[in-house]
């Protein structure tokens, strides 16, 4: 079953009198229970994709089909309800609200779905037990290492059970250790729990993590296979890379 | 409810987080309450203070003054008719709604105890007078009827006189003292009323009966011709229509023609107590715009430090943003934060409102009267404040693009 649909996207962004085309039609399908690895260089329009995916950006033109659902369309308050339900977010600086508690911010997406306290608290609690941080939910973002946030901003994208998991760089942070275990974590969610999950990266070795690697320049898909595959052929690596 | 009681509770951990500079934010509307109210209930004090001072000349009280006569082109001034006369104010005392009617004479005269003398004024007075202008004994007794009929020589004195007369501890009641050498046998004191509002003191006067004025101390051109007629009304309400019927009925009674300037002065104690109101009035108007120059300033402030704080803050906007926040959720935080400001620093404000006209009343020795209403109405204004002035920095916090907003150093 196809979650994610997209036909013919582009995004244009006007910068006073030139306009920058972000994308110039990219069209891609996501079957759920996919894991893939979106990856390019900066400029290649990869963190646009990833934008209009998690619903935070409405393409130019194009259509974007979520869950069988036209997001293109839809107004401020609606994608936000589709981001609280549908989407969890990972983000390469780990975006945790500061000065607050793990726990905290592991409820922020189920305060805003408006359920009762309690609940949040013990849902809460099991998400950050399911990512290894029983007992650190007191503490603050700035009492956690590098790896324990992301962490921690896991939990906060799986409380809500999201069918999507969309990871912008994970690892951009983390040193290789933390790297590793981050990418662990993610790809047990993907293979033991069947959630889909969309990474946007520029390293080779973490897009090898992903079943399937999408490489992008100049606002278009430059080549689109299985990981198998990318590995056979390191000239086209090289280029992405580049 | 749950999302706003845990609004709250995040915009107190915010502020409390920052406490210098939500202190410093709450100042404007601290000074600004805290200011009202201390005015506020010194100006009521104030009020209460000068509508009592009213009051000692007696309640709901009709005056009438005999007015000025033209002799011969020469006009004589306020007093110089002597038609106004006692019988006058006996038919005006069958007017509807009036209870009591009373009557005085006045003249200046030296009088003598012993070795000591004074200076005082000497009021022929009736019974009626001493009821309607509210005076009450301190010791012995008031005149009886009796006294009236038969001219009795007889006096009551004013505080004043008593303290320049007589040695304190010395008893006054049963003394004889002189006017213009005639001896009158003192049967009552009376109980202090202080100044009047004009400044004048109320208690240099003595009483004798307006019989024995005309007859034995002051004497008359003109049978039963008084200084001052006094009527009671029944009411406030009904003291304007009681003024017409007096001028009408006098206007008959002294045969004055349709053109004809009247020969007496009506004068309604309710036109003092307006004018008073109007001071008032006046004084609460300056008031209420000093409140609203220094809560201007104080929504300034807290607009100011909003707008900081949404610039701060805009990367956790955007994060709320993902995970969910509608634009009324974040509306809301940020407006809630604006409202505890002003509302906690109208509380401090009305704290310190109060202390200071405790402070005023202690030890300046105002009068003061602190109340609940003007403290409500001023912490309902600053709560108000935030409201207003944290509806503009809440709605560029929501209108932030998310995309933005997360990328934002």
């Amino acid at each position: 079953m196809s979650l994610i649909v997209c036909r013919d996207l582009v995004k244009t962004y006007s910068m006073g009198e030139t306009d920058v085309h972000a994308l110039r039609g990219v069209s891609l399908t996501i079957t759920a229970g996919e894991c893939v690895a979106i990856m390019g260089a900066s400029g290649s329009g990869k963190s646009t994709v990833m934008n209009i995916l998690g619903c935070l950006d409405v393409p130019t033109s194009g259509t974007y089909e979520l869950d069988g659902v036209d997001v293109s369309t839809l107004g401020a308050n609606r994608l936000a309800d589709i981001r609280n339900r549908k989407i969890g977010f990972v983000f390469q600086n780990f975006n945790l609200i500061p000065r607050t508690t793990a726990r905290e911010n592991v409820q922020l997406p189920l305060f805003y779905r408006g359920i009762p306290s309690r609940e949040q608290q013990a849902l809460a609690l099991r998400a950050l037990e399911r990512v290894g941080l029983a007992g650190r939910e007191r503490h603050h973002p700035s009492q956690l290492s590098g790896g324990q946030q992301q962490r921690v901003a896991i939990a906060r994208a799986l409380v809500t059970n999201p069918i999507l998991i969309l990871a912008d760089e994970p690892t951009g942070n983390l040193d290789s250790q933390a790297s590793r275990e981050i990418m662990d974590m993610l790809t047990r969610l993907n293979t033991q729990e069947k959630m889909t999950i969309v990474l946007v990266t520029h390293e080779p070795e973490i897009a090898q993590y992903a079943h399937r690697v999408i490489t992008m320049k100049d606002g278009i898909i430059l080549s689109d296979r299985p990981v198998a595959e990318s590995q056979a052929s390191p000239v086209v690596m090289e280029q992405a890379g580049g | 409810m749950n999302l706003l009681a845990m609004t709250v509770l995040v915009a107190f951990r915010i502020l409390s987080r920052h406490r210098l500079r939500s202190a410093l934010t709450m100042l404007g509307i601290i000074i600004g309450v805290g200011a009202v109210i201390a005015m506020v209930s010194i100006g009521q004090g104030a009020k209460a203070a000068v509508q009592a001072q009213i009051a000692t000349y007696g309640t709901n009280v009709i005056t009438v003054y005999p007015g000025s006569i033209n002799v011969s082109g020469v006009r004589t001034g306020l007093g110089g008719a002597v038609t106004l006369t006692s019988a006058d104010i006996e038919e005006l005392g069958k007017l509807p709604h009036v209870t009591d009617v009373g009557w005085s004479r006045r003249e200046a005269v030296q009088i003598v105890h012993e070795n000591r003398n004074w200076f005082t004024s000497v009021n022929g007075v009736v019974l009626g007078y001493l009821t309607i202008r509210n005076w009450s004994l301190d010791a012995g007794d008031l005149f009886i009827q009796t006294d009236i009929d038969a001219a009795s020589k007889v006096i009551l004195l004013g505080k004043t006189v008593v303290d320049n007369l007589f040695l304190p501890g010395e008893d006054a009641i049963g003394a004889t003292v002189r006017l213009k050498n005639i001896p009158f046998r003192v049967v009552g004191t009376l109980a202090a009323k202080g100044f009047d509002s004009r400044g004048t003191d109320q208690d240099d006067v003595v009483f004798i009966p307006f019989s024995t004025a005309e007859r034995k101390v002051m004497g008359t051109k003109f049978i039963g011709s008084i200084g001052a007629g006094f009527l009671s009304a029944e009411a406030p309400e009904y003291m304007d229509q009681v003024a017409a019927d007096v001028k009408r009925v006098l206007r008959q009674r002294h045969k004055i023609r349709g053109d004809q300037d009247d020969d007496f002065t009506v004068r309604n104690q309710l036109d003092t107590v307006k004018l008073q109101e109007g001071t008032s009035e006046s004084m609460t108007l300056m008031l209420l715009a000093v409140a609203s120059i220094s809560l201007l300033v104080g929504g300034i402030g807290i607009m100011n430090i909003l707008l900081v704080s949404v610039t701060e803050r805009t990367r956790e906007i955007g994060i709320r943003m993902a995970v969910g926040a509608k634009r009324r959720h974040i509306l809301l935080q940020f407006l809630v934060e604006a409202v505890v400001i002003s509302a906690f620093g109208g509380l401090i404000g009305v704290v310190i409102g109060v202390a200071g006209a405790k402070v005023a009343s202690n030890f300046a020795g105002w009068p003061t009267i602190i109340s609940s209403h003007s403290m409500f109405i001023a912490f309902g204004f600053s709560a108000l404040v935030g409201v207003f002035f944290g509806l503009y920095p809440a709605n560029k916090a929501s209108r932030l693009n998310p995309i933005d907003a997360l990328r934002y150093e």
